[in-house]
């Protein structure tokens, strides 16, 4: 059922861990509902030089948390804020339909986590 | 290294050779209709007559109460609606549980949006119904008692005789859906006070898409398919002879191997429960701890996914089933898993293992050394893990 792609993700997912000190940490989803995505970002002059995620829940939760972070590193927080949802599928070869929400999780993790950033700087929108 | 382990038995078993091999004959030799005057009709008519005999046998049923189905899911939609539209003028209650497969639970359901009154008993922490609840439950508009032999999920093993006697007492038809159970526990059907009986051949190393439903005489129950006068009148259509042999096979195997079977699978999935629980932390036995199939061993495994965990088993050659979400298709766990009160997130995080005939004790090693290893793998990339950790006591 999954694409070769998101079984890479899977099995040797990027980016795990945390960061001490983050510049920007989003959490959402919730345990009730079997997903939990925290993505931790270290951010330098808008630019992301640093992500890794902790996730809790499937394995295209996993590989959307994976791919979401790579696709970010090295992008600057206003190319990172673009992020899509499509992208994130489209990156891992498609997602099944149900599975569709797994990357919607793994783009409002991202936001969440630029969003703190920015607040934290005193500029949230 | 290749390795494979089957583990998920109660999802489906393979058909034994020597099943496959009575079946056989009966696509390109015997294949005539039982229906048909002819001496291939003929030869067709003894072969399910023998079938048949041999699954009353199994049951210590008549053979004029089988009636071949293509199925379990048939076989407790036939005996559920069957029952309740036959008998609307005593009543239009009906009494099932909680925990009951989707073929129950869903046929109650639509009931319940034609006119009938459903009451789903709740069941302990183990998966046990209380008798006294169903006693309680009971009305003089009660027309239907369904209560599953055997838990699915998590193995637990009602107490279907009292429940027999009291549905006796009160003159109330009694079904069990025993699709897990049959091959698994002794059933006498008489002894047992059962007025019907779903089974399913593929459960007990028969063939797919052949099923049974024991209907006991004088029940008043609708035909289900209309069309024929095959299976006396009640569920026409050309019979599924070579499945029809399969499970007659079976069953007569199963039974026959019942003791040797049970005493295997018991200590196989003691000695796998309790080696995970003591090599995991944070996990737990979900099902009763004696009053369980024997191949039946359903675990949770808090802070983790169970989809990602099934995944991750099939990558190392284990196959395994999971009640979480994910692997359901809908937003929420296992009924089942809620209904003994776990939490939605501790309900996400379970894993089945049903072992059959198959497994073996270097199967049960290489699942203790494997899987210890991919829940701390999981768990190393969860956030709940760090966060709860060591803060409270597992439930």
């Amino acid at each position: 059922m999954y694409s070769e792609q998101v079984m890479d993700h899977f099995i040797n997912p990027r980016n795990v861990g945390e960061i001490e000190n983050a510049d920007g940490v989003g959490q959402v989803g919730n345990a009730k509902c079997g997903d939990i995505m925290k993505v931790y970002l270290k951010i330098e002059n808008d630019i992301i030089v640093d992500a890794k995620f902790k996730t809790f829940g499937c394995g295209a939760a996993i590989a959307t948390s994976s791919m979401s972070t790579e696709l970010i590193k090295g992008k600057s927080i206003h190319e990172a804020l673009k992020l899509t949802n499509k992208a994130v599928a489209e990156a891992l070869g498609g997602l099944p339909p149900v599975k569709m929400h797994c990357s919607v999780l793994a783009e409002d993790a991202v936001k969440a986590a630029i969003e703190d950033y920015l607040k934290k700087q005193g500029r949230a929108e | 290294m290749g390795q494979k382990v089957y583990m998920d038995h109660a999802a489906t078993t393979y058909t034994k050779p020597e099943v496959l091999e009575e079946m056989l004959p009966y696509f390109t030799e015997i294949f005539g209709n039982p229906s048909s005057v002819h001496g291939f009709g003929r030869q067709a008519r003894r072969a399910l007559d023998h079938a048949r005999e041999r699954t009353a046998k199994a049951l210590n049923a008549q053979p004029s109460e089988i009636f071949f189905t293509a199925g379990g899911s048939e076989s407790d939609n036939w005996a559920i609606k069957g029952t309740a539209l036959a008998n609307r003028d005593k009543g239009n209650h009906i009494i099932t549980t909680a925990i009951e497969h989707h073929a129950v639970f869903d046929t109650c359901k639509f009931l319940e949006k034609n006119g009938f009154e459903v009451t789903y008993l709740p069941v302990d922490e183990y998966g046990m119904v209380a008798v006294d609840q169903l006693k309680e439950a009971i009305t003089d508009r009660t027309i239907l008692i369904s209560v599953m032999f055997a838990n699915n999920e998590i193995g637990t093993i009602q107490p279907i005789e009292e429940i027999g006697r009291i549905a006796r007492e009160r003159k109330i038809y009694f079904h069990t859906d025993a699709v897990q159970a049959v091959g698994n526990v002794p059933i006498d059907v008489e002894k047992l006070n059962i007025d019907m009986l779903s089974l399913s051949a593929h459960k007990f190393y028969g063939p797919k898409g052949v099923g049974a439903l024991y209907i006991k005489r004088g029940v008043k129950i609708l035909p289900y398919i209309h069309g024929g006068a095959q299976e006396r009148n009640r569920r026409a259509g050309t019979e599924n002879l070579p499945g029809i042999v399969g499970l007659g096979k079976a069953i007569e195997l199963a039974v026959e191997n019942m003791a040797d079977h049970n005493a295997r699978l018991t200590s196989m999935r003691d000695r796998l429960i309790r080696e995970i629980l003591s090599r995991v932390e944070y996990s737990r036995l979900n099902g009763h701890p004696t009053k369980r199939l024997p191949g039946n061993a359903n675990f949770s495994f808090e802070f983790i996914e169970g989809e990602a965990l099934l995944l991750s088993l099939d990558l190392k050659g284990i196959a395994g089933s999971s009640g979480s979400a994910c692997t359901s298709g809908s937003l929420d766990p296992s009924h089942v898993l809620l209904a003994i009160g776990l939490p939605h997130e501790i309900a996400h995080g379970s894993l089945r293992l049903t072992l059959g005939d198959d497994n073996t004790d270097e199967d049960i090693d290489y699942v203790i050394e494997v899987l210890p290893e991919i829940v701390t793998r999981l768990r190393e990339m969860s956030p709940l893990f760090a966060q709860n950790k060591g803060g409270r006591e597992f439930v």
